[in-house]
């Protein structure tokens, strides 16, 4: 086997599992997708699922799958493919598995904004979700500040630091509040599909058309800042460009925030996930569909694992990401040292 | 600069270079570590950096490389400040190897070697044959073609080390920069990785420029050595110029004989230090040891 043989197999090797990972989270996700809309309490069969799509009236299975089991699927999918991307962003441009969004007080920033919204200014829809955004942004900005560029270490111990003050702010917030106000407030620290419809899946697909390119884009940049700070200026990598991508990271995460409240622990399982299908190497497609995976098949769960018991999808996440995040610390593998 | 004469001129003869520092500050937070080094850097040699621990070499190096803003003065490459120039370009002319270089979880030789290349590919056009061509030399000049499917992490320390270099090797640049390439290496290692060095300085012209801890494989490997003390060059030149006994205390406040190297006729520090076998050298090992404890006992 001549040398450039050898190069060009070792090169498709790697692609080649990359390849089948995606393909096989993909099938995932449609099947968590299809289970989502088609199984559950109100069962309806693929054929129908087919007609109702082409228009046909079905009475009863119209309604439903069109006003809740199909936008619910559909907003899962969303949210969790941007949870999903941003996590794995934060996680390979920090280096650091701990420095996730929903663990750096970023997701928290955007509850606590809405949630300062809804109780103090009285206010509703859209311009909650305006705060939310604007309230990830600023923490991210705080974090990033305070804790300069050291790199991902710091960054982590500022922002557990900054959600443990957000959390107690929530927490004031909360009992200044009247019950009704409580109530719409209680999704921005949960996490929940409930609220899904067409008009939220239409602004959030909007949003992820402009985000997604503009990541593709930049991502090329990860390849780099992976191999740390100096061996990416000396390949003409320049910070700037990670900070872009950290930057569109923040929006994927505060957009979905917005959208389906703080999933809790979605980013922060996805990357993980995706990197230990995809032999450790970092890959931004497969944390986005393992996001997407996660998200559909836990708001399924808490639909339908207990009997008449309905849990928030952010209630069976958070449920699972605790003993993983403990895990990580365990094992000590939350951070890739220098080699 | 006090009895050593600071000859720039080297044994080449040639003084010209593409990179040099002017009148180079450079600092963290609030510690000037260089300060107002003006030095050039001779091309197609192999120069070496030594110093005592905290001398400011890796610093001067790290700043030759824009990796740190200077505090003043500048570095020129090819007679214009490095910080102007767009930071691609410069990656297309000068490579670095880091101390202490991250590899990325499950990242292949293959793949960390081909990220050596980034410098040269556009954004759409991601991957060329010349691409694949710098990547296959890379691997042949290191002897690394057999590890193109392994992956880093897995691979021991010396393979680890011609990995790294693959990657600077297949940047094909003139100047390569190289912190300490030897650390974490046995002697075996060390000759090998800085025969490859030779070997590209040789073949390829090269320049390189590199910290090195050992003095002795420093001066047998350089074509031109800066030895640093306390931020300043305190000597450069020739290393039979700069490694001499009383070189060898200024920069390292130690008391040395300088010998020729019996293999390569290159200067050789051998230390003197506070404990030496009182009587000459047994050939019998364990007598030599209870010599050295005697004496241990005594003094």
């Amino acid at each position: 086997m001549s040398a450039t043989e050898i190069v060009c197999r070792a090169r498709r090797s790697t692609a080649r599992r990359h390849i089948a990972v995606v393909t096989g989270l993909g099938l995932a996700v449609v099947g968590a997708f299809l289970v989502r809309v088609l199984l559950g309490d109100f069962t309806v069969t693929f054929p129908d699922l087919v007609r109702i799509l082409a228009g046909a009236q079905i009475p009863g299975a119209t309604f439903i799958v069109l006003e809740t089991k199909l936008p619910r699927a559909v907003l899962g999918v969303l949210v969790g493919a941007a949870f999903g991307l941003g996590g794995a962003i934060f996680q390979t441009t920090l280096r650091n598995a701990l420095a996730s969004p929903d663990v750096i007080g970023v997701s928290m920033g955007a509850s606590a904004a809405a949630v300062f919204a809804i109780v103090t200014l009285g206010l509703q829809g859209a311009a909650v979700s305006g705060f939310a955004i604007a309230g990830a942004l600023g923490v991210s900005l705080v974090v990033r500040l305070v804790a300069g560029s050291h790199g991902g270490y710091r960054i982590v111990l500022v922002g557990v630091g900054c959600a443990a003050f957000l959390t107690s702010v929530v927490q004031y917030l909360f009992t200044r509040a009247n019950i009704y106000d409580a109530q719409a407030a209680l999704v921005w620290l949960t996490g929940s599909l409930a609220r899904a419809n067409w008009e939220l899946i239409g602004q959030l697909t909007l949003t992820l058309v402009v985000l997604l390119p503009l990541v593709w884009w930049f991502a090329g940049a990860l390849r780099l800042t992976e191999l740390g700070t100096d061996t990416a200026t000396a390949l003409g990598s320049g910070p700037r460009r990670t900070d872009v991508l950290l930057l569109l990271a923040v929006l994927l995460v505060s957009v979905g925030v917005a959208a389906a409240g703080p999933v809790s622990f979605t980013g922060f399982l996805a990357g993980p996930i995706a990197r230990a299908l995809n032999g450790g190497r970092t890959t931004l497609v497969g944390s986005m569909l393992t996001g997407a995976l996660i998200v559909t098949s836990g708001d399924y769960l808490g639909a339908y694992l207990v009997p008449d018991l309905n849990l928030p999808v952010g209630v069976v996440t958070g449920a699972c990401g605790a003993p993983f995040l403990l895990w990580l610390l365990a094992t000590g593998r939350a951070t890739r040292s220098t080699s | 600069m006090t009895a050593i004469s600071t000859t720039r001129q080297s044994t080449r003869g040639s003084s010209a270079g593409r990179l040099a520092a002017h009148d180079l500050t450079l600092g963290y937070d609030e510690r000037v570590v260089v300060d107002h080094v003006t030095t050039q850097l001779p091309d197609g040699q192999v120069t070496v950096i030594v110093g005592a621990n905290a001398c400011g070499k890796s610093t001067l190096l790290r700043g030759m490389a824009r990796l740190l803003k200077p505090r003043g003065g500048e570095v020129l490459l090819d007679g214009k400040s490095i910080h102007g120039i767009p930071t691609k370009e410069v990656a297309r002319a000068l490579g670095l190897l880091p101390q202490n270089p991250i590899a990325p979880e499950g990242v292949t030789v293959i793949d960390l070697v081909g990220r050596g290349r980034t410098p040269h590919q556009g954004r759409f056009q991601r991957w060329s044959a010349q691409d694949e061509a710098a990547v296959t030399r890379a691997l042949q000049a290191t002897d690394t073609l057999g590890l193109a499917d392994r992956v880093v992490d897995e691979l021991s320390g010396g393979q680890r080390q011609r990995v790294w270099i693959a990657m600077a090797l297949a940047q094909e640049t003139d100047l390569l920069l190289l912190d300490e390439p030897t650390t974490y290496l046995d002697v075996a290692h060390q000759v090998e990785v800085l025969d490859l060095l030779r070997d590209l300085n040789a073949s390829q012209g090269t320049t390189i420029v590199m910290v090195l801890h050992e003095l002795n494989l420093a001066a047998r490997y350089a074509d031109h050595l800066i030895a640093m003390r306390d931020g300043r060059i305190s000597s450069a030149g020739a290393p039979a110029e700069v490694i001499t006994r009383q070189g060898v205390r200024e920069v390292f406040g130690m008391d040395c004989r300088v010998i020729q190297d019996p293999v390569s006729d290159t200067p050789m520090v051998v230390p003197v230090g506070r404990h030496q076998p009182t009587t000459p050298r047994s050939t019998n090992r364990s007598a030599h040891l209870v010599e050295v404890s005697n004496h241990g006992g005594t003094a």
